[in-house]
């Protein structure tokens, strides 16, 4: 009896005394975060960081740079599974589904008490706020956002005798401009494209471009539907494999996404599809004079939003959860989420950030920055389901198959539909 | 019969003076294919001292840079990254040394029942090897509480079937004479091992060295799943980011970032690679 | 009582490399095999017993069967080329030719080079119009650009170079050793007899390596199912899995999609045949393997 007495009263006082330590102390957070563009995000969330809780003696921030997007995912889910969760991390805004059905996080419903809170809500772009709200509550709040847009080399332009300064608006006018872009050299081989879809990895994303344009929507909003056989998605699909086949404006075969920015400098391609993450990439890198515009529309415009959400992870004790939630409010408000934007090229998720004089002064300067917020009015939300990640493999493997001929668009897309209807009767 | 007899004491002179088509072709070839072999890491060479402009472009006139390697230090800590790198190959490598010496000498030196069944248990995992097991290995390594620490990278591979077998395989060529001389003189098997075994197996030691370095150096997919900090992740969990990015490929920053964490190992064998290949020679793995 | 102390020692010296060995090998192999009859855990449902249900869905996972598939070609392309390159190589920079030593760091470097790391700059080899294929192409014969990742024809070969390349220095490195230790005696006397240097080649030294080709060459099977880093970077398994590997599609399945159960059935598989290919060549080697 006495050994168990003793280690009882130690477990006790030692209880009181880290207790009483973590209430007259600082509230510490872990927090994940992914990088997705060059070297100056990761110093940019660092900064910031550090200046929150220098400005907040009561919190401690860990921020733990977790690799790229799909890294940080795993790791928070790995971690969440081992029961060592950080409290919040930034995280594709697709998977918040997948966060769901693993019961990880909670919806920022809980954590909000005013109406001040419940309005700040509403301030987000609704773009963004579509892959963040699910069954009427909130699970994401937008940070590290973006879209495709539609680079072109003027110079390119001028030399065909195009307007440099008009991009193609339309699905049409992309196959027109496409074709007298077109160079070829002595042997008959093509020197530079007219336009560069990319499509490895995840080629799913700059498709709904396409298939947004061509008015249909690939996923319900409670994540449970998909339209991958929709006539509207073949008709999408089809006229991207012509790209390539019967235009011959577009490279054929499976576009790399990372040598993009690259072959759009090397004169490879006149025009190229790609995140608004590349703005600073290019501005820095081309050789020449290059615009920015919306991507072209077929029945409507049309993109998807890309990027990360904050996450409050379930785990967290209701002080951390409160600290987290504080210091996502700080960080999107109006002065940091400006400084966030101009250090890396990511879309500031709420309007009253573009009012900020810093914010003015950088669109002044370099107004391609306004055309992913100007296209936000047209956007829509990035295909996101419950076991996203295998449902967008299915529609990613399907894209690949009608872009190397494999298949055609109708029979790839309806077999990608069966599959995934399989996978997500579970959740309907 | 005669002519055969003598051709060898003129033939190698005459070779020289005059090679014959068989050496040109063989030369040749071999030239082709180290050229081939080198390109990446030329290519690699060539991208991180230029301006990125110049990766794709071949020009002798490219102006030169350092600031590659600047813009590569500054997105990742790679000083951390190797730092972990070369605290998790040391320290995988005196466990493995440790533990294989031990259960080589048991399995040279001691008769025990048992032993041929537990031999082929070992040689089970030079097939079913702790790489493929990713995900049963995850979840012994969280139950453990280890997650995220660089002993939980080396702990599935540090009781290693490769150290065991070729260790074991040196034991068994040393004379038995040697060590019962030793134990008449009363020594314990351990400085049996220590003074006798151990010293006699030294290329053995350094070729193994050089398999469980190399393997180490570039696993990627283990320590991509077991760590998450900057403080225990590896140098190749680290240039993993380069490719996983929105804005687009910069080969001149990746290059300059895989020269600076490959470039020592690469020196390290340049300046000891005849001891190597002789080491592997004397080791008897052939 | 010589014998008894024997026994003790014997099972001290074994016990901890069996420990970790147990821990990490032989313990979750089994579970593994567990596992694959179980359900996926997910938020609050655990896992139930499902009996063969995993490997029904293995039957019908048309992707399981072209990775499969993949991964066969993949060994076939990877084994016998990169183990018959290591012995040219070894052969070469054993030999007196001039810039031995040059070729020697040559073939070794790979080695040293992260395989995540290099698998960008063969991804810049590889891409249309402005990589170094294509330049070479367009500029030496006036070829048009070719997308090699981008077209399930070539992207499976386009893999299979990146791993030779890979691989083969490193297992030079065991024939040249090998070569080494071979007494020139034998040399003298062949060239006493007349043989040709390929007569030599062929009925001497290639025999007396059997025993390194054996052991080179299993070492080639376990990474032609191991080797899939470049693929992370290079392709995603893609287009439509056309360059994905067994290995790449465990991971997929248990690090992205959360299948656990699954990909323990998946596993299991790769043991499977990793057990079969072994025996396999240790009964064909066997037979010819000249044992000192």
């Amino acid at each position: 009896m006495k050994p168990k007495n003793l280690i009882s009263t130690i477990l006790i006082t030692s209880a009181l005394l880290f207790g009483t330590a973590s209430t007259a102390s600082a509230v510490d957070l872990e927090f994940y975060f992914p990088v997705a563009v060059g070297g100056k995000a990761a110093d940019t969330i660092q900064a910031l960081t550090d200046e929150y809780v220098a400005a907040n003696s009561g919190v401690n921030i860990d921020a733990v740079y977790a690799g790229s997007y799909k890294e940080t995912v795993t790791k928070a889910l790995t971690a969440a599974r081992g029961g060592k969760p950080p409290q919040l991390s930034v995280i594709l805004s697709v998977d918040m589904f997948t966060l769901i059905d693993e019961d990880v996080i909670i919806p920022f419903d809980d954590l909000m008490q005013s109406d001040e809170d419940k309005a700040w809500v509403e301030g987000f772009y609704p773009a963004f706020m579509e892959n963040s709200q699910t069954g009427g509550k909130t699970y994401g709040i937008p940070f590290q956002r973006s879209t495709p847009v539609l680079y072109w080399n003027k110079e390119a332009f001028a030399e065909v005798g195009l307007d440099p300064n008009t991009p193609p608006t339309t699905w049409e006018e992309t196959i027109e401009f496409g074709k007298k872009l077109v160079k070829k050299d002595a042997d008959g081989n093509v020197t530079r494209w007219g336009v560069r879809i990319p499509s490895s990895g995840f080629p799913y994303w700059l498709f709904q471009g396409l298939s947004t344009q061509n008015d249909v929507i690939l996923a319900n909003s409670d994540g449970n539907q998909t339209n991958f056989d929709d006539p509207k998605v073949v008709e999408a699909l089809e006229y991207l494999v012509d790209l390539s086949g019967k235009h011959g404006v577009m490279a054929p075969g499976i576009i790399e996404w990372g040598a993009t920015p690259k072959a759009f400098f090397e004169g490879q391609t006149a025009m190229m599809w790609t995140s608004t993450g590349n703005l600073t990439n290019v501005r820095n890198n081309a050789p020449f004079d290059f615009g920015v515009g919306l991507l072209p529309a077929n029945k409507r415009r049309g993109a998807p939003t890309g990027g990360g959400n904050f996450f409050i992870f379930r785990e967290a004790s209701d002080e951390q959860k409160q600290a987290a939630f504080d210091f996502v409010k700080w960080i999107t408000a109006p002065k940091q989420s400006a400084k966030w934007t101009i250090a890396t090229g990511y879309v500031a998720p709420r309007a009253e950030t573009w009012e900020t004089t810093e914010m003015q002064a950088y669109t002044a300067d370099f107004p391609p920055a306004l055309v992913a917020r100007d296209q936000l009015e047209f956007a829509v939300a990035e295909l996101s389901t419950y076991e996203n990640q295998r449902v967008t493999a299915i529609f990613n493997d399907a894209l690949a198959a009608a872009i190397t001929g494999t298949k055609t668009p109708a029979d790839a897309l309806s077999e990608a539909q069966k599959k995934a209807d399989v996978i997500l009767k579970d959740y309907r | 019969m005669q002519t055969n007899i003598t051709r060898p004491k003129w033939h190698h002179p005459g070779r020289r003076l005059m090679p014959d088509f068989d050496t040109v072709l063989n030369t040749f070839a071999m030239w082709v294919l180290a050229f081939l072999w080198a390109l990446p890491l030329l290519y690699a060479i060539w991208t991180a001292f230029h301006p990125a402009a110049y990766e794709t472009r071949f020009v002798l006139t490219a102006p030169l840079t350092l600031d590659n390697f600047v813009k590569a230090w500054e997105a990742a800590p790679f000083a951390r990254y190797f730092f972990n790198t070369v605290i998790l190959v040391t320290l995988i490598l005196i466990c493995q040394f440790i533990l294989c010496t031990l259960a080589a000498f048991a399995f040279a030196r001691f008769k025990f029942p048992g032993s041929s069944i537990l031999f082929t248990l070992v040689l089970l995992q030079l097939l079913v090897m702790p790489d493929i097991l990713i995900v049963e290995n995850y979840k012994t390594i969280r139950a453990l509480g280890l997650v995220d620490t660089i002993v939980a990278i080396g702990l599935p591979y540090i009781a290693s079937g490769f150290g065991i077998f070729l260790l074991r395989q040196t034991f068994m060529t040393i004379p038995k004479e040697l060590d019962e001389a030793a134990r008449v003189e009363g020594a314990s098997f351990l400085s049996l091992l220590w003074n006798v075994y151990i010293p006699l197996a030294k290329p053995t030691y350094l070729a193994y060295g050089l398999v469980s370095v190399s393997h180490h150096w570039n696993n990627f997919l283990w320590p991509l799943i077991i760590t998450n900090s900057v403080e225990t992740r590896p140098v190749t969990v680290g240039l993993s980011v380069f490719s996983a990015i929105d804005a687009g490929l910069e080969w001149s920053v990746i290059n300059a970032a895989t020269l600076m964490t490959s470039g020592p190992l690469l020196i390290a064998f340049l300046l000891f690679q005849r001891q190597f290949v002789q080491s592997f020679m004397r080791a008897g793995i052939r | 009582m010589l014998h008894r102390r024997e026994w003790v020692y014997g099972w001290l010296f074994l016990s901890p490399a069996l420990l970790f060995l147990f821990a990490f090998t032989h313990y979750p192999a089994l579970n593994t095999i567990i596992s694959s009859f179980f359900s996926t855990p997910k938020g609050r449902r655990p896992a139930k017993f499902i009996g063969p249900e995993n490997y029904q869905t293995l039957l019908q996972d048309e992707v399981f069967w072209k990775v499969l598939e993949n991964n066969f070609w993949f060994a076939v392309g990877t084994i016998p080329i990169s183990v018959a390159l290591a012995l040219a190589m070894a052969l070469w920079v054993n030999s007196q030719l001039k810039g031995k030593t040059m070729a020697r760091v040559a073939y070794f470097a790979p080695t040293v080079l992260p395989l995540i790391a290099v698998a960008n700059i063969w991804l810049f080899f590889y891409t249309p119009g402005f990589g170094l294929i294509d330049q070479l192409r367009s500029g030496l014969f006036g070829l048009p650009a070719i997308n090699l990742l981008g077209n399930p024809d070539t992207v499976l070969g386009a893999m299979i170079v990146v791993a030779i390349w890979k691989e083969a220095g490193f297992f030079m490195i065991f024939y040249l050793a090998a070569l080494q230790s071979i007494p020139p005696v034998l040399k003298e006397a062949a060239d006493i007899e007349g043989a040709g240097n390929f007569y030599y080649l062929r009925k001497v030294v290639i025999p007396l390596l059997m025993p390194t080709t054996l052991f080179v060459s299993v070492n080639a099977v376990i990474n032609s199912f191991r080797l899939v880093d470049h693929i992370f970077v290079m392709t995603e398994g893609g287009p439509d899995n056309a360059s994905s590997l067994l290995l790449f599609y465990i991971y997929e399945t248990a690090f992205q999609y959360w299948q656990t159960g699954y990909a323990a059935t998946l596993t299991v598989v790769m043991l499977l045949l990793l057990s079969v290919l072994a025996i396999g060549q240790f009964f064909l080697f066997d037979r010819k393997i000249h044992y000192r």
